[in-house]
């Protein structure tokens, strides 16, 4: 098992946004986190990360797994090319400077942009690309320093249909490569039904729905039926500000 | 019966409460960054080649409108007071009087203010956008420390590159200022050299020197700090530029106070 987590809790200004929240992902295993806006999935993510920290509960990770983390809106540094930006860690990285000479490096970066279809582009800069492209690449740079648990935050959130496949079939494909967990924070169908083994539904900070994809798809849960037909009438209650 | 909540010191009260908050607040994360850049500095832990990228950044961009500035300024005072020192028969003062002026404030002073709306609101802004779009924590997710990566070689890009720019600053305030007199007050630049001489301390250009670096390193720790702290949208991103404008005119005015009372009263 690559990461399990165990009761976490995390409040904000007096609201619980992760509440008792517990979990585990195995090696290969894509693990969906769905939910409405507002529902505290990117918040679990973050904590997962490390970005922020639970208020209590467990992260237990394999020894000496390195956690990737891809972002909303790729987060690429914009100051540098898509070369700098994929070789970043390896360059800055404490435990990496001065461990590839620049020809393994460059070796590295092409080896990296071709698993995400993306062959000779290292000297463009962000604002070339286009946002699938920079989605990829941002995917690149997580799996740069060949990590065990991968993240994805909102991976096909303003992308078009096609554009949003190539994006999920590419998750298969990095967990394929790496045998990584991954986790997989989304609220499109096509994402939970093409890249995910089991799912987890957020409420409130709580999980309200964990099982396999195919018992998500079946709605036997009102929670469930509710996210799959994207009804304003169900359990869950739509707020104004989402 | 009156809602005490609706009074007029209620809100005087909140609003009073609410700024004092926000101060308390960006004069911690100022603190927490400056102790995190000299854990850095001190360690030697410091990106050299960003420090370079950073410090040619300062200087470049900085330049033209810090000249522009100091010799613009240089140029009205001379105006003002070489046809009046001349008519006293004191025109041997005015290169002395330059010297004294630009070097213990002037120079340092306008290039400060030159260098916070240049460069200052550059920094910040550029790290309140990548605050705001995640790269800072992209960055931290990757195991880079921000600080380390952004700060750091900024903060000492403006403690090298200040006093520079007051050096390049001082002489052509003080070339105007000659240039002037002669137009103004027929003083010949002959004289008008002599006459700095008398005005110039090794002193003074020392103390101007190391206020320079001050201000530099000031203004860089600031600007980045405001920005670094930033989170939300584009309206935060303004919020964090003009707080760095802010913040830093007020942090160079004292820290100008302090250098005065230390050396010269």
């Amino acid at each position: 098992m690559t990461i399990k987590v165990e009761n976490l809790v995390k409040t904000f200004d007096n609201k619980k946004v992760i509440d008792n929240i517990s979990f585990s992902v195995n090696d290969g295993e894509t693990l969906g986190v769905a939910g409405f806006s507002g529902s505290g999935k990117s918040t679990l993510l973050k904590i997962i990360s490390k970005l922020i920290s639970a208020d209590s509960g467990t992260i237990e990770t394999t020894k000496n797994s390195d956690i990737a983390m891809t972002f909303q809106y790729s987060a690429l540094f914009d100051f540098l090319d898509v070369y700098h930006n994929i070789a970043f860690p390896l360059l800055e990285r404490k435990e990496f400077k001065g461990k590839y000479n620049k020809e393994e490096l460059k070796k590295i970066v092409a080896q990296k942009l071709k698993i995400v279809g993306l062959e000779g582009i290292e000297n463009k800069f962000p604002s070339e690309l286009s946002g699938g492209m920079q989605k990829r690449v941002g995917f690149a740079r997580a799996i740069v320093t060949n990590p065990k648990i991968i993240l994805y935050d909102e991976p096909t959130a303003g992308l078009d249909p096609v554009s949003s496949t190539l994006i999920e079939d590419y998750i298969n494909q990095l967990k394929k490569e790496l045998n990584a967990s991954c986790i997989v924070v989304t609220h499109q169908m096509s994402t939970i039904t093409r890249a995910c083994d089991k799912v987890i539904l957020l409420y409130e900070g709580k999980i309200v729905f964990k099982g396999t994809t195919e018992e998500f798809l079946q709605g036997s849960n009102p929670y469930t039926r509710q996210f799959i037909t994207a009804s304003i009438e169900g359990p869950m209650e739509i707020k104004s500000t989402t | 019966m009156i809602n005490i909540k609706d009074t007029l010191i209620f809100h005087g009260i909140y609003y009073l409460k609410r700024e004092l908050k926000g101060f308390l607040i960006t004069l911690g994360d100022i603190g927490y960054d400056f102790t995190r850049v000299m854990f850095y500095i001190l360690r030697l832990r410091v990106n050299f080649k960003a420090t370079i990228e950073q410090s040619s950044r300062f200087a470049v961009d900085s330049l033209p409108i810090t000249l522009t500035i100091v010799g613009m300024t240089s140029i009205i005072i001379a105006m003002q007071i070489a046809p009046e020192l001349a008519k006293q028969g004191a025109e041997n003062y005015i290169g002395m009087l330059s010297a004294l002026v630009m070097i213990r404030e002037l120079a340092t002073i306008m290039a400060g203010f030159a260098i916070i709306s240049m460069i200052g609101s550059s920094f910040a802004s550029e790290l309140a956008s990548m605050s705001v779009g995640e790269q800072i924590n992209a960055m931290r997710v990757l195991k880079v420390d921000p600080v380390e990566y952004l700060i750091v070689p900024r903060f000492l890009a403006g403690v090298i590159m200040m006093p520079l720019v007051f050096i390049v600053a001082s002489f052509v305030g003080l070339l105007c200022a000659g240039y002037v007199s002669k137009i103004t007050a027929n003083l010949s630049l002959l004289n008008y050299i002599d006459s700095l001489w008398r005005g110039l301390y090794v002193r003074d250009i020392m103390i101007a020197l190391l206020k320079s670096a001050f201000f530099g390193g000031t203004i860089a720790l600031i600007s980045c700090s405001s920005g670094y702290s930033t989170r939300g949208g584009a309206k935060e991103v303004g919020e964090a530029t003009t707080r760095a404008v802010v913040w830093s005119f007020l942090a160079i005015a004292i820290w100008d106070y302090i250098f005065a009372a230390m050396f010269y009263l």
